[in-house]
């Protein structure tokens, strides 16, 4: 098998058979990779590798405060770029602190290598110092690991491993090199020769399940374009919006797919799910076709799967074959790279439309009264804090659709999923699969070596930045200027959220101490000053836009504005966990009203409600 | 449902764990599971038999095929294919019994391997069914110990599952 390596410049290019030793091919190869970025920090198992990095010319190593910061790094360098992330660490505690960015990236379907040490060969297997079995403990969540354990090995693991974490359906792969391999010597040649009979991802779909799709979308009546995360991943968002306009069909972007559909564009309804807006729900819920686009049905769009979208047909587009029928029968299933099926689907489109057009006014008669009546708002608070939708929006509307934008996880991340206007793919970084708070900050840092020019915001919690936060020494010493913008609520933001609304607002273990009225502990401001970052302190909404313009214009050290707002505000609109997204709440207990009688659900059933929000504030 | 799938993988470090690892956390139960090597060097053959219904049995393919190591994948119909199950029998006899045993072993077509002067060691292979009415006529005399491999299959026919992955 011979795969599509990066050019090798000439002069860079190793004499055939060169001696080397499994350290200097580990370093060799990743330069053979185009590999120019690597996240890490070294410990007795992988030291071996980390000489030969001092004097890699082509690669920069960034010394991360903690593993799980490098693995983050890797993954938002990834999100932002579409090249591949790497991440190294030592053997057993270093290993298992990657463990956690490994399952995001694999939920998230991103290209991440990771590269471990192993403990000695001869000692595998007898609980030596540091050692940990981390392809066992990382098998069901990564796409494919691989233990190295002799070095001639080296150069064609770690080209097996670039090539089956960026092809087909990405994810993390994880190749774990035993010290005594990294030491000893092998005869280096590039490119290695590199056979995986059972790897070969469908990129090319059936024309004949192409034409069914085509002569589908132009039957139904209420049809949606589902839009999940692969649109990004596949780089497939310039051929999603020829399709889109040629059909004239509303888009719905999922939390993994924010930016691949441009915010601006007429025919996007918004985000669908359980924080979703009303008009993206409902088109959903209410639709006879649902062309799912490296969408996966998952159970944060779906509500309750059994009851998702009753009278739609599916056609499902998915690189992966597993993620079709998995959740949800396809009545026309396409396993393809959505890059390639976008184009085809629009040729069949065209060549269909010729004897029969579209008809969906009446569609968007009814989709255009929800965005009428159910526009993405907020209300005020009640407490004389800030709002957090005004400053994630302020944000977003200073920094401009060329910023990128990493979140942490929970209520914050909601708000800066509704409220920044994405026009671009790669422009949102998230945790959405796994939900791993303590992404924003390291995922920020990795996005912005990846994308130096850019401005690259990490949108935090307070909880989520304390998880994390230690990689502003990382930036800071490594120059990588972010800006943080910590949505201060003193609180775990989104289980309190839950706690109002399904535990009596009995408030478990959810105060942090850290906002308005409480010890501030830790103090923010202090605490970027600490780590030679510029600190901001906001706590009046007339300040919000001179401390965000005061952040774009700094760009020597990163900058940390403590976003001191209300913590009574909540995400809306929503629907509970477990129920049929018919029963949306725009509001808190203010449902839209329905063409289907659901009255026996005891739902709230109010149309002038729109205009009056304060039921979304306690 | 039981189905009986053929996997022809990769002989790698780890590859058992992998394949029972996706079954235990997909919650896929697996009722036999047999490895062993094939004609080709460095590839091995699992024959698993799952007991799931025929959408989730798609679930339980399509993930095996994501497993990198895993070559191919069939399903084999009980009419399409042969297949066999190994089992040492002890069972206790005394100069009573003996002989009924050894008679019910020939009618079998079964073997003995092992006496002792109040245990017979009895292999068997055949497919489950044999299987389950030699034990049957077993039982009254006392069975001490059974071992019963994992189910092997193989399709009938000319054509090699190996064959059709390497035809180049």
């Amino acid at each position: 098998m011979s795969l599509d390596f990066p050019a090798t410049p000439a002069s860079a290019a190793p004499a055939r058979g060169e001696t080397l030793t499994g350290a200097q091919a580990v370093v060799r190869s990743l330069e053979a990779l185009g590999v120019t970025d690597v996240f890490g920090l070294p410990g007795g198992a992988i030291l071996p590798v980390y000489d030969p990095l001092l004097d890699a010319e082509k690669i920069r190593h960034i010394l991360v405060r903690h593993e799980q910061g490098a693995g983050h790094a890797a993954e938002g360098y990834a999100a932002a770029s579409g090249k591949l992330g790497v991440a190294i660490a030592t053997s057993g505690p270093g290993a298992t602190n990657l463990v956690t960015a490994i399952a995001d990236a694999y939920m998230d379907s991103v290209p991440l290598l990771a590269i471990t040490g192993q403990v000695f060969s001869t000692l595998m297997g007898t609980d030596a110092f540091q050692e940990a079995d981390i392809i066992g403990i990382t098998m069901p969540i990564t796409k494919h690991s691989i233990l190295v354990k002799n070095a001639a090995e080296i150069p064609g693991a770690l080209a097996a491993a670039h090539h089956i974490a960026t092809t087909g359906r990405p994810g993390p792969v994880l190749v774990d090199i035993t010290k005594d391999a990294q030491q000893a010597e092998l005869e280096y040649s590039w490119p290695p020769k590199v056979d995986l009979p059972g790897y070969r991802p469908v990129t090319k779909a059936h024309g004949k399940q192409i034409i069914a799709a085509a002569q589908m979308i132009l039957e139904a009546k209420k049809p949606v374009f589902y839009v999940g995360g692969g649109v990004i991943r596949s780089r497939a968002s310039a051929e999603l919006l020829a399709l889109a306009e040629q059909v004239g069909a509303p888009v719905v972007t999922t939390l993994m797919a924010r930016g691949a559909f441009p915010d601006s564009h007429q025919l996007q309804l918004g985000m669908p799910g359980m924080h979703g807006t009303v008009p993206a729900v409902l088109a959903l819920q209410e639709s006879d076709l649902l062309v799912s686009l490296g969408a996966r049905f998952d159970d944060r769009v779906t509500g309750k799967a059994a009851l998702f979208a009753p009278d739609a047909k599916v056609v499902h587009v998915d690189i992966d074959p597993a993620e079709i029928g998995k959740i949800r029968t396809a009545d026309v299933p396409i396993v393809g790279d959505l890059k390639d099926v976008l184009v085809d689907l629009l040729a069949a489109v065209r060549q269909a439309g010729a004897s029969q057009t579209a008809d969906y006014a009446d569609w968007w008669v009814r989709l255009n009264g929800l965005r009428e009546q159910f526009p993405l708002g907020y209300a005020p608070t009640t407490d004389g804090l800030l709002a957090p939708q005004h400053v994630i929006s302020r944000i977003g509307a200073l920094t401009g659709p060329e910023g990128v934008y990493a979140a942490g996880v929970g209520q914050h991340q909601m708000w800066a999923a509704q409220f920044i206007k994405y026009e671009r793919p790669n422009a949102w970084l998230n945790s959405g699969g796994a939900g791993t708070m303590g992404y924003s900050v390291p995922a920020a840092m990795g996005a912005k070596v990846a994308e130096p020019d850019r401005v690259v915001w990490a949108i935090d919690g307070d909880g989520c930045f304390q998880m994390t936060n230690q990689e502003l020494a990382t930036c800071v010493i490594n120059d990588i200027p972010i800006k943080v913008a910590i949505i201060n609520n003193s609180s775990l933001g989104m289980v309190r959220q839950w706690q109002t609304l399904f535990y009596d607002g009995r408030y478990s273990n959810t105060e942090l101490s850290t906002g308005h009225g409480s010890v501030r502990v830790p103090d923010f401001v202090k605490l970027a000053e600490a780590y030679g970052a510029l600190g901001i302190r906001v706590e009046k909404e007339d300040e919000v836009d001179a401390a965000i313009e005061l952040a774009l214009a700094t760009n020597d050290r990163p900058v940390v504005i403590d976003f001191v707002v209300s913590a009574d505000a909540m995400v809306w609109p929503m629907v509970p966990q477990g129920v049929s997204n018919s029963f949306v709440q725009y509001a808190r207990e203010h449902a839209p009203s329905f063409d289907d009688d659901l009255s026996e659900t005891g739902r709230v059933e109010d149309d002038a409600l729109a205009a009056d929000l304060n039921g979304g504030n306690r | 449902m039981a189905h009986v799938l053929s996997l022809l993988v990769e002989d790698k470090p780890g590859l058992l764990t992998r394949v029972a690892g996706l079954f235990a956390r997909r919650g896929f139960n697996i009722q036999s599971l047999a490895v062993g090597p094939t004609e080709l060097e460095g590839l091995s053959r699992i024959t698993v038999v799952v007991d799931v219904e025929d959408l989730p049995l798609e679930q339980v393919t399509k993930q095996l095929n994501k497993l990198v190591n895993v070559i191919k994948i069939v399903e084999l119909d009980p009419a399409q294919s042969v297949q066999r199950e190994h089992l040492l029998i002890k069972v206790r006899v005394d100069n009573t019994t003996r002989s009924q045993v050894l008679e019910a072993t020939s009618l079998f077509r079964a073997h003995v391997v092992d006496v002792a002067s109040d245990a017979l060691v009895i292999e068997l292979t055949g497919d489950s069914g044999k299987a389950k009415a030699f034990l049957k006529i077993l039982e009254p005399y006392g069975i001490k110990e059974i071992v019963q491999s994992g189910l092997v299959a193989v399709a009938r026919g000319s054509k090699s599952m190996t064959e059709r992955v390497y035809k180049n």
